[in-house]
């Protein structure tokens, strides 16, 4: 799948203010969540032991669960959880990918084969089973479940980030630095790589959705963020079981996954947009 | 054409050695490996573990295990389910027709609102706008909230259709379950459209912005004709590659959406074996699923090949 063959121009009408919406939604999520001991209505762990499971109310926005605990309290939590994953995951897979990707059509030959051949095999693994798998094993701590769903993502942006590094190490300004002395490792760090970073960016934004959706998948079939640490995933994990007769527990942080995903998918695609 | 098959699958071989070495690794990493179960069990004794140790030969060296393991694997001994002491193999085959037949229905579902809308956004700005909204939201909509939200909905507050599982439990007639299917196939298809309709949408743009549409438009031809005759089937290879590298994706698509909806299928096997930490069918799961992720790309590979008479001399 060759990217970037979309036609220049008229692509995206200029009026298209979806993406700014979508970047004000993210940054206004990030704000919440670093703000979070300031907004949240309640401390993050009281327990209202009077008001168990009460449905949204003034007192109580998005309702209370089965200690009392406030839910808006909680998803605002559960968003600094939930968007570091998601940040620092893409972070890892960025840096992995493009480690890969650029040794791969930089060295090419064996190099590139060998490396290209893991690609496709961590490709061909189906992702969320793999990784339930491998939570399930090593019961990890947040930080390294951030490393598990890093691990995970990296093979998109190291096909990318090698496609790229082909056509540009063919390009005459490649070849005069070379020509001037300058070692394979500093060509690709000093001249290849930063004509990689804007398709790399598209590739990242995309991966900071789906890391947040992998970890709350992981978190959804309780092998993921552990409680008491709250995190959108486990949220939801918990609220399954009584959803019927509590559905609040269910409807706010899985709103919270699906809108923080959409606004990273929107700006990813504005981003591979502009690009053209 | 044969060669160009034989080649390919010779090709495959290495790859699947990388992802079994992957596999096997991973899961004997686990501390306890597959006999962790045992042994929170106050009822089994250690020296009872130890016996089973020696006699399922995970006391060998674990080069052995590997070994024997793909030996074994290759001649169709996939080894006996930890949990319920039969063998792996039946437990995987009795579980691919419901899962079959839930992929195949929300394929079905998926291409039915896919195609058109894939289309239609590629020359309609209006639409296009609309269109790019759902299919944005579709590709984030967490499939297991998205899945829990019909549930709440049709099944509970509406009480149209049953929450889960494959029929009533007297077996069912055809309406019956034809309603158990409803839930599941709408939520893996949601995501599966969305996803299409833009690819769909691309490969159109792309064709239609390409020389032989104008100089066709200028011989005065209709649009429609223009665009299912002239731009469709030169869209079509890609996006047909896409579509079925998306299916064998489903694998793990399908293993949320089972579990939700406890449909009897090869993904709920796998969140069962996750629980009971199974790790023989565990491992089968992920060499499968490999597999058919393979098997869907060169099956891509060769869909690609009838479909654009182009490649049939490269290759």
């Amino acid at each position: 799948m060759s990217a970037s063959t979309q036609t220049n121009g008229s692509a995206s009408a200029p009026t298209n203010r979806a993406p700014l919406v979508a970047a004000c939604l993210l940054g206004a999520l990030l704000l919440g969540a670093m703000l979070a001991p300031a907004l949240a209505p309640f401390a993050v762990d009281a327990l209202d032991l009077a008001n168990r499971r009460a449905s949204p109310s003034s007192r109580h926005w998005f309702g209370t669960d089965e200690l009392g605990r406030d839910v808006m309290t909680r998803v605002l939590f559960g968003a600094r959880v939930s968007l570091a994953i998601g940040l620092v995951s893409a972070l890892v897979s960025a840096a992995i990918g493009a480690a890969v990707g650029a040794t791969a059509g930089y060295a090419g030959r064996v190099v590139d084969d060998i490396l290209m051949r893991i690609t496709d095999a961590m490709l061909a693994i189906p992702r969320l089973p793999l990784l339930m798998i491998t939570a399930a094993v090593l019961q990890p701590s947040v930080p390294v479940l951030v490393l598990l769903v890093g691990l995970a993502g990296w093979m998109e942006t190291a096909r990318v980030v090698r496609a790229e590094v082909l056509s540009l190490a063919a390009r005459d300004f490649v070849a005069a630095a070379r020509a001037m002395g300058a070692s394979p490792f500093r060509v690709v760090l000093r001249h290849v790589l930063p004509g990689v970073i804007p398709a790399a960016a598209v590739a990242t934004t995309l991966a900071v959705g789906r890391g947040i959706l992998l970890e709350s998948a992981l978190s959804f079939f309780g092998v993921g963020v552990q409680p008491p640490t709250a995190s959108w995933g486990n949220m939801l994990y918990q609220a399954q079981t009584t959803m019927t007769s509590e559905p609040w527990l269910a409807i706010f942080p899985g709103a919270m996954i699906f809108l923080t995903v959409l606004a990273c998918n929107a700006v990813g695609d504005a981003i591979g947009a502009a690009r053209g | 054409m044969i060669r160009f098959v034989v080649r390919r699958l010779v090709q495959s071989v290495p790859l699947l050695l990388v992802i079994s070495l992957l596999i096997f690794a991973l899961i004997h990493a686990a501390p306890g490996g597959p006999l962790s179960t045992y042994l929170e069990n106050p009822n089994v004794r250690p020296e009872d573990i130890e016996r089973l140790r020696k006699a399922m030969g995970l006391d060998r060296p674990l080069g052995m295990q590997y070994l024997s393991w793909l030996w074994a694997f290759v001649r169709g001994d996939w080894g006996f389910s930890y949990a319920d002491g039969r063998p792996v193999l039946d437990r995987l085959v009795e579980r691919i027709p419901a899962t079959l037949e839930l992929i195949g229905v929300a394929c079905v579902m998926a291409l039915i609102a896919a195609l058109p809308a894939g289309i239609l956004a590629a020359v309609n700005r209006r639409f296009d706008r609309v269109s790019s909204i759902f299919a944005v939201a579709g590709i984030s909509l967490p499939v297991f909230w998205f899945g829990l939200l019909l549930q709440l909905v049709f099944a509970g507050a509406l009480g149209w259709l049953p929450s889960s599982g494959r029929a009533s439990f007297d077996g069912g007639d055809f309406v019956d379950r034809v309603a158990h299917l409803i839930l599941p196939a709408t939520v893996l298809a949601a995501a599966l459209s969305a996803a299409w309709s833009r690819y769909l949408r691309r490969a159109m743009r792309d064709t239609v912005a390409r020389p032989f549409i104008r100089a066709a438009r200028s011989r005065g031809l209709s649009e429609r004709t223009l665009l299912l005759h002239h731009a469709l089937p030169n869209a079509l290879p890609t996006f047909v590659t896409v579509v079925l590298l998306d299916i064998s994706m489903m694998a793990s698509g399908a293993v949320v959406t089972e579990s939700i909806f406890a449909w009897p299928g090869i993904g709920s096997l796998f969140t069962e074996a996750l629980g009971k930490r199974d790790y023989a069918v565990l491992m089968a799961f992920l060499m499968c699923g490999s597999v058919a992720v393979m098997v869907l790309n060169l099956v891509a590979d060769l869909a690609v090949h009838t479909l654009d008479p182009r490649t049939r001399d490269a290759a």
